[in-house]
C-alpha cells in the first residue's frame, strides 16, 4: 500500500482532502454546493483540450475554472447563484462534448476524469497540486473572517465592509482553484461530495465554527485515506470509495442534528 | 445643522430604477439621541437606511456622517428579518466576536482582550445567558438582541435598526426599546429605529421621522405627530388621535387610507399599554 508508485497517490490525495475540507467548510456555510458542483464539472473540458495539446492538464483544469467563475459570476447578476452555475454547466458540458469527438480522446482518459484516477501521478502533478493548495489555503486564511461573517449574512458583511460589495467572486475563484487540482484525482463527478460531505458532517459535531472547520478537514482527511487504502485493496474505483464515505459522513451529522432538534 | 452631528441627511434625493423613492429628506441627529423613522410599507425606510449605509447613491443632496461626508467610520446596523441558518455553527457569542473583527483580514489568534470585550457586550444587552447557543436556534427577541451585541461592539456612532420589532410580541418589542434607550445614552451612540408603528417607542424616542410617499417630515414628537403637518405630508386630510396613551394616525375620508398601526393590526392597537 505504501509502495513507491503509491507515494505520489498519498501525498496528493492528502493535499486534496485538507483543502476540501476547508473550502467545503465555507461551500455548506454559504450554501453553494451547486456551484462547487458545476465549476469542477465545467472546468473537464479544460483537461480535454489539455491533454490534445499535450500539456500539464492541470492547466486546462485551472483556465476553464476561472472561465467559469468569470461565467457563473457575471450571470449572476440579478440572477440566482444556481441558474448561473447551471447554465455554465450546460454551456461548459456541451463545449466539451465538442472538443472530446474532436480531439478523439481515448475513453479511458475520459473515464480517469470523470471518476478519478490515483495511479501514475506524475511528479509534475504533486508539484502542481502542491501549487495550487498553498495558493488556495492562502486565500481561504486570508479571507477566513470576512467569509463568515458573509454566510451569517450579506447585509451585515457589506455594512462592516463599508460598500455594498459581495466576496462572492474571491470565494468561487478559492472553489475553482481547489476543485482543479482535485479533479484528476477524485474525478470532475464526484469532487464536490468531498467539500459536501465532511462539511455538513463536521457541523453538526460542534457550535464553534473554526472547530467545525478543522473537524471537516480531519473527517475529509478520514474519507480520502480510507478510500485510497480501500482502492489498493480491492481495486475498486477510487471516487466511489471517496463518494461513498463522504455520503456517510454527511448521514451521521444529519441523524446527529435530527436527535438534537428532537431532544431540544 | 452642526458639524458635529452624528448624522445630518440634507435634501437626499434617491431614485430606483428611474422612479423617485425619497425627496428632499432633510433630518440630523445628535450623539446619544433616540430617533424613530416611521412610515408604513413601501414608504422609503429601508431606502433611506440604505443610503446612509451607503449601499444606495444619492441623486442629489448629500449625508454626513460625524460631519464628514463618505468617510462613514462604522456605523452600527441591524438589518431587516435576516433568516438565520439553524445549521451555520455559529454561537451568539462568535456572531459578537464577528462584530468587532468579522471585516478583518487574515487568521486570528484567540484573545482574551477581544473575549473581555465581547463579554462585556454580551452582559450589556442581557445575551449571557445564552452566548454559548447556536444563533440560528434562538427566538426571535434573543436573535435581535445578539444582532444589536453585534452591530454596537465597535462602538459606532451611529446605529441603524430596519424595522427590529416587526417579529416581536409586545413584551420583547418593549424590552429591546428600553434596552436600545439605555445604550444609546450609555455608549453617546444617536440611534435611529424603523417602525411602521410609532407605539412601541413613544416613550422612547426623542425625535421622529416621518416618512409618506418619499416625503419626509422631521423633529421632536410633538412637533411632528400632529394633524396639519400629517395632513400636509399625506397631501390629504388625517386626523392625529390619542386614545388610552396611544396615537393613531386615521385618514378622514371613509377608512380609506388609514395608518398600519390600526389598519394590520386592530387587537394590538386597542390593547392595554
Amino acid at each position: 500500500m505504501f509502495a513507491p508508485f503509491m507515494l505520489h497517490a498519498w501525498l496528493v490525495a492528502t493535499m486534496v482532502a485538507i483543502v476540501g475540507g476547508a473550502v467545503g467548510f465555507f461551500v455548506v456555510a454559504r450554501r453553494a454546493a451547486f456551484a462547487a458542483h458545476a465549476l469542477p464539472l465545467g472546468a473537464f473540458p479544460g483537461a480535454a483540450v489539455a491533454s490534445l495539446l499535450g500539456v500539464n492538464e492541470l492547466f486546462g483544469l485551472a483556465l476553464f475554472s476561472g472561465v467559469g467563475v468569470i461565467a457563473i459570476t457575471q450571470l449572476q447578476r440579478g440572477e440566482r447563484r444556481e441558474v448561473a452555475s447551471a447554465l455554465w454547466l450546460a454551456l461548459a458540458l456541451a463545449v466539451g462534448v465538442l472538443l472530446l469527438s474532436l480531439s478523439g480522446a481515448y475513453a479511458q482518459s475520459l473515464y480517469g476524469l470523470l471518476f478519478g484516477e490515483v495511479l501514475g501521478i506524475s511528479r509534475a502533478q504533486v508539484l502542481g497540486v502542491a501549487l495550487l493548495s498553498a495558493l488556495a489555503l492562502a486565500l481561504l486564511a486570508l479571507l477566513a473572517r470576512p467569509l463568515l461573517l458573509e454566510s451569517l449574512s450579506g447585509d451585515l458583511a457589506a455594512a462592516a465592509f463599508g460598500r455594498a460589495r459581495s466576496l462572492e467572486g474571491a470565494f468561487l475563484l478559492i472553489v475553482a482553484l481547489s476543485t482543479a487540482m482535485a479533479v484528476p484525482v477524485v474525478g470532475a463527478l464526484l469532487v464536490f461530495s468531498l467539500m459536501v460531505g465532511p462539511a455538513s458532517g463536521a457541523r453538526a459535531y460542534t457550535d464553534r465554527p473554526w472547530r467545525a472547520l478543522l473537524l471537516s478537514v480531519l473527517l475529509s482527511l478520514a474519507v480520502v485515506w480510507s478510500a485510497l487504502a480501500l482502492t489498493y485493496l480491492t481495486d475498486g474505483p477510487v471516487g466511489f470509495f471517496v463518494g461513498a464515505l463522504s455520503a456517510v459522513c454527511y448521514v451521521a451529522g444529519r441523524r446527529r442534528s435530527l436527535r438534537a432538534g428532537a431532544g431540544s | 445643522m452642526s458639524g458635529t452631528a452624528a448624522l445630518s441627511v440634507e435634501g437626499a434625493c434617491v431614485a430606483l430604477g428611474g422612479r423617485s423613492v425619497l425627496r428632499e429628506v432633510t433630518f440630523g441627529l445628535e450623539p446619544g439621541e433616540f430617533c424613530a423613522l416611521i412610515g408604513s410599507n413601501g414608504s422609503g425606510k429601508t431606502t433611506l437606511l440604505r443610503a446612509i449605509l451607503g449601499f444606495l447613491p444619492l441623486a442629489a443632496g448629500r449625508i454626513r456622517l460625524n460631519g464628514v461626508v463618505g468617510a462613514p467610520g462604522p456605523i452600527g446596523y441591524v438589518p431587516q428579518k435576516i433568516a438565520l441558518d439553524p445549521a451555520l455553527p455559529l454561537r451568539a457569542r462568535d456572531v459578537v466576536t464577528l462584530g468587532l473583527d468579522g471585516a478583518r483580514l487574515g487568521l486570528s489568534w484567540p484573545s482574551k482582550a477581544r473575549r473581555i470585550e465581547v463579554d462585556r457586550m454580551l452582559r450589556a444587552v442581557g445575551a449571557d445567558g445564552f452566548a454559548e447557543q447556536r444563533i440560528g436556534l434562538l427566538s426571535g427577541g434573543q436573535q435581535q438582541r445578539v444582532l444589536v451585541a453585534h452591530a454596537l461592539v465597535r462602538r459606532p456612532k451611529l446605529l441603524l435598526l430596519d424595522e427590529p420589532l416587526a417579529n416581536l410580541d409586545v413584551r420583547s418589542s418593549a424590552e429591546i426599546v428600553a434596552l436600545l434607550r439605555r445604550l444609546s445614552r450609555e455608549y453617546g451612540a444617536a440611534v435611529l429605529l424603523s417602525a411602521h408603528d410609532m407605539n412601541p417607542l413613544l416613550s422612547a424616542m426623542d425625535r421622529i421621522v416621518y416618512l409618506a410617499n418619499g416625503a419626509a417630515v422631521a423633529g421632536r414628537p410633538e412637533e411632528v405627530v400632529r394633524t396639519e403637518v400629517l395632513s400636509s405630508l399625506y397631501g390629504y386630510h388625517v386626523d392625529v388621535v390619542r386614545v388610552h396613551g396611544r396615537v393613531v394616525v386615521v385618514a378622514a375620508e371613509a377608512g380609506e387610507q388609514i395608518h398600519e398601526a390600526v389598519a394590520r393590526d386592530p387587537v394590538h392597537t386597542a390593547s392595554v399599554p
